[in-house]
């Protein structure tokens, strides 16, 4: 705090609790890059993606395998899992009323959603985790979900493809949300000794639980344009190496100079791109 | 060596000065103390039993944490023979925060590899305060292949805040390397004997951590997030750790409680420092027991069984209706 805002009165400081950056829910929406004022519909038509800059705004779950899913077939997997408080984890809120506030901002009981479908004709299982539910976090239902997914794909020997985007493991469940990241892992080592290809997409955030398990595991690991991407946070990184972090750290264009993806797909092409991989990976012509 | 005691032990701490005095006195004089001094360190006993009957998980973090708590090298030297430590990823370097290596149990050739502190500050600084680097997790993960190769069990000993947050880390990787040994742990074709000796720091202490066993000496701690880590996120508030120690179940008792560890490794009173010869005899019971166990199942036997361990892992409730059809 500056001497300054010391010397007003604790009323009238700002510290920390201004106003909340939210964009209302209207017909126009502000780009976060760019700063554009764009129209809502127009920008929804254009997979939310910012028309004047390629900004690649965070997309939902279910819009997002709207998108990259053929129209039909779609059928839900572990749609009938919900989450369970076995710790009754209590901070500032109970764990079991935060799952209900999340359930009401998103219609969803968890943060992982399934779909098996089709891409381009292709039979394959797709999942794509709801940031807005808890931070895309990581629990017991969302590694469950996964592995159903892959058991699925094991059984009809048809591909995988995940959307990441999430903070990591979701701390009201304890250790059970670390194991969820072995649990996923072995999971995802069983579809690779079947050969089965998984394609794991990064989306804008990858971090954590989820960034050092499933999301790291593709055949190939594909990212979108400046997605945050890494293990550790980078504010937790600043405190402890004490410097400023330079421009552009973790994100998707650092990782593929580092060699930790294959490549950067923007979301117009990604039906195209992963359609065609998965076709060579799979003989299909 | 000096006994180093935490806020909650002071009671015992005056005791153990008082003894210290009394004997101090003893030996330099012709009165004979030994009566008063064995009364008073029968007393301490006493007191050191009954605090240490009813810990809170802040104080029992406390404990894994504690300055003088015995790390890996330690019980090597006391567990093992003809330890020969192995270096480097063949990659990037040689992470100190891991250590590794051949040694013998029983006469038995094994693979031991574990996360070190390090005692001493110019040692704790070499070994980065055991919080490891990518290069780190890939030697383990080398070290691990190569025993699977040579068909000897292993052993990982766990005792790390966390994999290392620092821009070298990610930038070599560090998600993948994690992600890494997840993977290959799953399928890895020998017996792997997991104990958590001080703190096991989530993702850092998972990428050595999967096994067909999972123990845990009695004061030590397994949990996804450091409890001022949770604290902060949560209440805003480092300070709220205790609280947060609580409520994250990090405590080997709580986790045996909900099955996510096999076996709970008793402490001489007053914690594992205070005795590192008998901690170390109980632990060498504890891994020839698992062993025992573990070394004569087929490796198929033993992968399903450690796939299967792995899959059980989370509570969820489950509904009637299996499969829905979807609305977007």
């Amino acid at each position: 705090m500056s001497w300054f805002e010391k010397l007003l009165p604790s009323k009238i400081r700002t510290e920390g609790n201004g106003p909340k950056k939210t964009v209302p829910e209207g017909l126009w929406t502000k780009c976060e890059s760019c700063a554009s004022v764009l129209f809502r519909t127009e920008l929804e038509r254009n997979l939310d993606v910012c028309p004047k800059c390629n900004h690649h705004m965070r997309i939902g779950a279910r819009q997002r395998l709207d998108h990259f899913l053929d129209a039909e077939p779609r059928t839900e997997i572990g749609a009938e899992l919900a989450p369970v408080d076995a710790l009754k984890f209590r901070d500032s809120k109970r764990y079991k009323d935060r799952l209900t506030q999340a359930h009401k901002d998103t219609g969803e009981n968890d943060a992982l959603i399934v779909v098996r479908g089709k891409l381009k004709g292709m039979p394959l299982v797709a999942c794509a985790f709801e940031f807005r539910f808890m931070g895309g976090s990581m629990g017991a239902v969302v590694g469950e979900r996964f592995v159903r997914a892959v058991n699925h794909c094991l059984e009809q020997r048809i591909p995988l493809v995940c959307f990441s985007a999430s903070g990591g493991a979701r701390m009201q469940e304890g250790l059970f949300s670390l194991m969820q990241m072995a649990k996923t892992s072995a999971a995802l080592a069983r579809l690779s000794e079947r050969g089965i290809p998984f394609i794991s997409v990064l989306t804008d955030p990858t971090m954590g639980g989820v960034s050092a398990s499933l999301a790291m595991l593709g055949d190939v690991n594909v990212a979108e344009p400046k997605a945050l991407i890494g293990f550790a946070g980078p504010r937790v990184i600043e405190q402890t190496v004490r410097e400023v972090l330079p421009e552009g750290f973790q994100r998707a264009e650092f990782l593929m100079e580092h060699g930790t993806i294959d490549m950067i797909v923007n979301r117009h092409d990604m039906r195209d791109r992963i359609a065609r991989l998965l076709a060579m990976l799979t003989h299909q012509s | 060596m000096k006994l180093n005691f935490l806020d909650f032990e002071q009671p015992i701490a005056e005791l153990e000065a008082k003894i210290e005095e009394l004997r101090f006195v003893d030996s330099d004089n012709a009165i004979n103390l030994s009566d008063e001094i064995s009364r008073i360190e029968a007393k301490s006993r006493k007191l050191t039993e009954s605090i240490f009957a009813s810990l809170t998980s802040w104080q029992i973090s406390q404990l894994a944490r504690h300055p003088q708590r015995p790390q890996m090298p330690q019980y090597v030297e006391r567990i093992f023979t003809d330890f020969e430590e192995l270096h480097g990823d063949r990659c990037f370097g040689d992470d100190a925060a891991v250590i590794g290596g051949t040694a013998r149990l029983e006469g038995r050739p094994v693979m031991l590899i574990g996360t070190v502190k390090g005692v001493d500050t110019k040692e704790k600084v070499r070994r980065n305060f055991g919080m490891p680097r990518p290069e780190g997790y890939r030697k383990a993960l080398r070290l691990m292949q190569m025993a699977e190769r040579f068909r000897l069990p292993i052993f990982t000993f766990i005792d790390t805040p966390g994999a290392y947050p620092g821009v070298g880390a990610e930038e070599r990787g560090q998600s993948e390397a994690i992600a890494r040994n997840l993977f290959a742990m799953s399928t890895l074709q020998t017996p792997i004997i997991c104990t958590v000796i001080g703190e096991g720091g989530s993702g850092g202490a998972l990428a050595i951590g999967v096994g067909d066993r999972v123990l845990m000496l009695q004061y030590s701690t397994y949990s996804v997030i450091s409890p001022e880590g949770c604290a902060s996120i949560l209440w805003k508030s480092a300070a709220k750790a205790p609280e947060a120690a609580e409520i994250m179940a990090i405590t080997s008792e709580r986790l045996k409680g909900f099955g996510l560890i096999d076996e709970i490794i008793p402490e001489p009173l007053g914690g594992a420092h205070r005795d590192v010869d008998a901690m170390a005899r109980e632990i060498k019971r504890a891994l020839l027991a698992s062993l025992g166990e573990l070394k004569n199942t087929p490796t198929e036997k033993l992968l399903s069984m450690r796939y299967e361990r792995l899959m059980h892992f989370g509570t969820y409730q489950e509904s009637a209706n299996k499969t829905t059809t979807l609305m977007m």
